[in-house]
């Protein structure tokens, strides 16, 4: 079975993001970024089967600018075979995405699609569902557990109040959850053996995709900042200042 | 290629799996190490089994065959991250301690012993200082007497880091008496021999930081050594100790660096979040100035530790350079980690901030492996050519 694993350069989780002072988005100088937590999570996955021996390669790709090309090389550290850089400097929504990669699955013809159920920037949780849509092919979103059955996938999936469990042929599209596995720390052998791994690089006009944004961003602003609460002696107080906020 | 702004693919990859290796060590991790005296195990197995013990050797043995500029990287990013020299000290041996033995040791010693040290299945502890001639080298006391199969050991070292634990010891003494030697710094003999503690008695020494990584007095009662123990020619180690120097100066640098980048980012933080009269105290160019030279020193320390490395890397003299950044990052990073206690105000003092554990640790890089005074003595001297004064 061929893996091919999208992943995503995003805001490293740890930082704490601020908003542009013109409010057209969040502040991208000199902020530390890093692999979308997800993705870490679907590559995990990806080389568990081949360590298993169920997958036999793994294609990590990407859209991107050119340091995408890092966030590859560590999807190569933790165990992937080859890297597709699709090179662009332009913000590339989940739409354009899913139209690019549909044309990488085309060439590549892989039997899973194995994605992150969102990225953590914008938290669109779109592009893998559009891409099986774009396909035709089956998918299983909010994957909890993985297990090939035969030519077809079994797919365990958090819903709300539990799990569901849904059976996939082949080619199919999964979308990763937080509780798939505990991705790997790329270890310093293999951040060396990735730099021989091949990275090829494209652009989004290889593959004849339109990439002009669809959507508007109206506005980007800070949560409000939570007000203090107050202490009351006893409920007769409690519902009285309730009352007097009209809050009942 | 040797630099580290901007950074290349590689070195931006190794900060990230170094700093990915260290996050389940928080900061309750370090202080109750520090609170303990237990040797920080868990995090030295990670950083074996990342492979990150081999970073500056040879592939041949295991390693990643990464140059000084790398392994630099890796321990200031162990520093930063708040592991400080609990962490750092406790790895910092297997990456730069065997480097007498990888560079003169023979074939069949390197083969026997550098796979072992970079998996971490054997550590080792580095005994040059004495009670009796600490800086002054030349007039150890520690004898090598020859026998028919090696040599027997005799003598007292101290302040040996890791003893208690390290099943190696590189170890330098005297084979032939200096009043027969041309030079005060001939006749002296490195060997990597085992370290048995039949003949070694190891005594633990209490002292101000790093709790957990025990410094030693070293009582050594012949101790039996045999030939092929001994690293390249008889009487010609302490040059072969030179050559490790300007490496571990540049260490000790960068982890002074990070440490201090680690404390200034702690006060910052505070700074912004505590108000008193009214404002946070971070407000209050008497708070703020502080931090901003601190942050100003590391930074300019940490450029010339780098050119340091750059020039190591590329097989160029780097005496000068590894000197004055040992001196200036080891200076910086203590007053970055007094800056921040002083700025916490009274919790600066408690150990629920950090910051004071960090300030501790930061003094021991300003004495060991070498003191400001001799540094500046070897400029003045070297650089300046001034008259030599010791
Ligand atoms: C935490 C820690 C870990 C250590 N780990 C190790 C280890 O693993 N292995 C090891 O071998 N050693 C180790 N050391 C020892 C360390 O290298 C020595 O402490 C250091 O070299 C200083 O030597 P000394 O303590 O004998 O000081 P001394 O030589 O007694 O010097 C005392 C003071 O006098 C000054 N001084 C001496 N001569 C001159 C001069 N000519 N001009 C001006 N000033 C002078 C020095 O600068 C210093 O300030 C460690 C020390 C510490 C604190
Ligand atoms: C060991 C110890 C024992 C103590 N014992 C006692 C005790 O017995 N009884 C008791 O009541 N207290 C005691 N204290 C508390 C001590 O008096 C306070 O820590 C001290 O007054 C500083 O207050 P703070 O810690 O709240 O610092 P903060 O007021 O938070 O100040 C933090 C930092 O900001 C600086 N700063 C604040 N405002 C300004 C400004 N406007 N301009 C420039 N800089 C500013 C301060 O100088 C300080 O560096 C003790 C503290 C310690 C460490």
């Amino acid at each position: 079975m061929k893996v091919l694993v999208p992943v995503k350069r995003v805001i490293d989780y740890n930082v704490k993001v601020r908003v542009k002072p013109d409010q057209t988005g969040v502040d991208l100088a000199n902020v530390k970024m890093s692999m979308n937590p997800f993705d870490e999570i679907s590559v995990e996955e990806a080389v568990r089967m081949k360590e298993a021996g169920t997958a036999t390669e793994v294609v990590i790709v990407s859209i991107g600018p050119k340091q995408a090309q890092e966030t590859i090389r560590t999807a190569l550290a933790m165990g992937g075979d080859r890297g597709i850089l699709i090179n662009t400097d332009e913000t590339v929504e989940p739409l354009a995405v899913a139209k690019i990669l549909a044309k990488v699955v085309a060439e590549e013809s892989p039997d899973l699609v194995l994605l992150g159920k969102q990225a953590i920037d914008d938290d669109s949780n779109q592009t893998g569902q559009m891409l099986a849509a774009l396909l035709d092919w089956p998918q299983g979103t909010f994957a909890y557990k993985i297990e090939k059955d035969g030519d077809a996938l079994t797919v365990t999936r958090e819903v709300d109040g539990g799990l569901q469990t849904v059976k996939l042929a082949t080619p199919a599209i999964v979308t990763v959850d937080l509780r798939l596995n505990e991705p790997r720390y790329a270890s310093l052998p293999n951040i060396m053996k990735a730099k021989k791994k091949p990275i090829d690089e494209k652009a989004p006009g290889d593959y004849g995709v339109d990439i002009s944004p669809r959507l508007s961003v109206v506005k980007v602003t800070e949560p409000p900042v939570r007000e203090a609460g107050e202490k009351v002696e006893d409920v007769a107080t409690l519902v009285s200042k309730l009352k007097s906020a009209g809050a009942i | 290629m040797h630099q580290i702004a901007p950074m290349s693919e590689d070195q931006a990859a190794i900060k990230a799996a170094v700093e990915k290796t260290l996050e389940p060590f928080g900061d309750d991790y370090w202080a109750k190490t520090d609170e303990t005296g237990d040797w920080p195990e868990e995090f030295c197995d990670a950083m074996a089994a990342g492979g990150w013990l081999g970073i500056a050797f040879p592939e041949e043995y295991g390693g990643a065959g990464l140059g000084l500029t790398e392994a630099a990287l890796m321990m200031q990013t162990v520093t930063r991250t708040g592991a400080g020299y609990s962490g750092a000290s406790a790895i910092h041996l297997n990456i730069f301690g065997p480097k007498p033995l990888e560079r003169f040791g023979n074939p069949e010693q390197k083969r026997e012993n550098l796979p072992k040290i970079i998996s971490g299945e054997e550590k080792m502890c580095f005994a040059v200082t004495e009670p009796n001639s600490g800086l002054d080298t030349s007039s150890l006391e520690t004898k090598a007497e020859r026998t028919n199969t090696g040599y027997t050991i005799n003598g007292r070292k101290i302040w040996t880091t890791g003893a208690q634990r390290a099943d190696k010891i590189l170890i330098i003494a005297r084979t032939t008496p200096k009043d027969q030697c041309a030079k005060p710094y001939l006749g002296l003999s490195l060997f990597y021999t085992d370290l048995d503690p039949n003949k070694i008695e190891r005594q633990p020494i209490p002292k101000m930081g790093r709790k957990a990584v025990e410094c030693n007095m070293l009582y050594i009662d012949g101790l039996e050594v045999p030939k092929d123990h001994l690293i390249g020619e008889e009487g010609e180690g302490f040059k072969y100790l030179l050559q490790g120097l300007n490496p571990e100066r540049v260490l000790f640098a960068v982890e002074s660096i990070g440490l201090g980048f680690s404390a200034l980012e702690r006060a910052a933080t505070y700074a912004k979040e505590r108000v008193v009269f009214g404002r946070p105290i971070g407000q209050n160019q008497g708070i703020q100035h502080p931090l901003a030279k601190s942050w100003a020193e590391l930074s300019a320390a940490e450029l010339l530790a780098y050119k340091a490395a750059g020039l190591y890397d590329a097989g160029q003299d780097c005496g000068a350079e590894a000197n004055s950044a040992k001196y200036l990052g080891t200076e910086a990073g203590f007053r970055a980690c007094e800056t921040a206690v002083l700025t916490h105000g009274g919790m600066g003092y408690a150990k629920e901030y950090h910051v004071e554990r960090m300030m501790r640790e930061a003094m021991l890089a300003r004495i060991a492996p070498v003191s400001r005074e001799m540094i500046l003595n070897f400029i003045a001297e070297r650089v300046l050519g001034l008259p030599k004064s010791y």
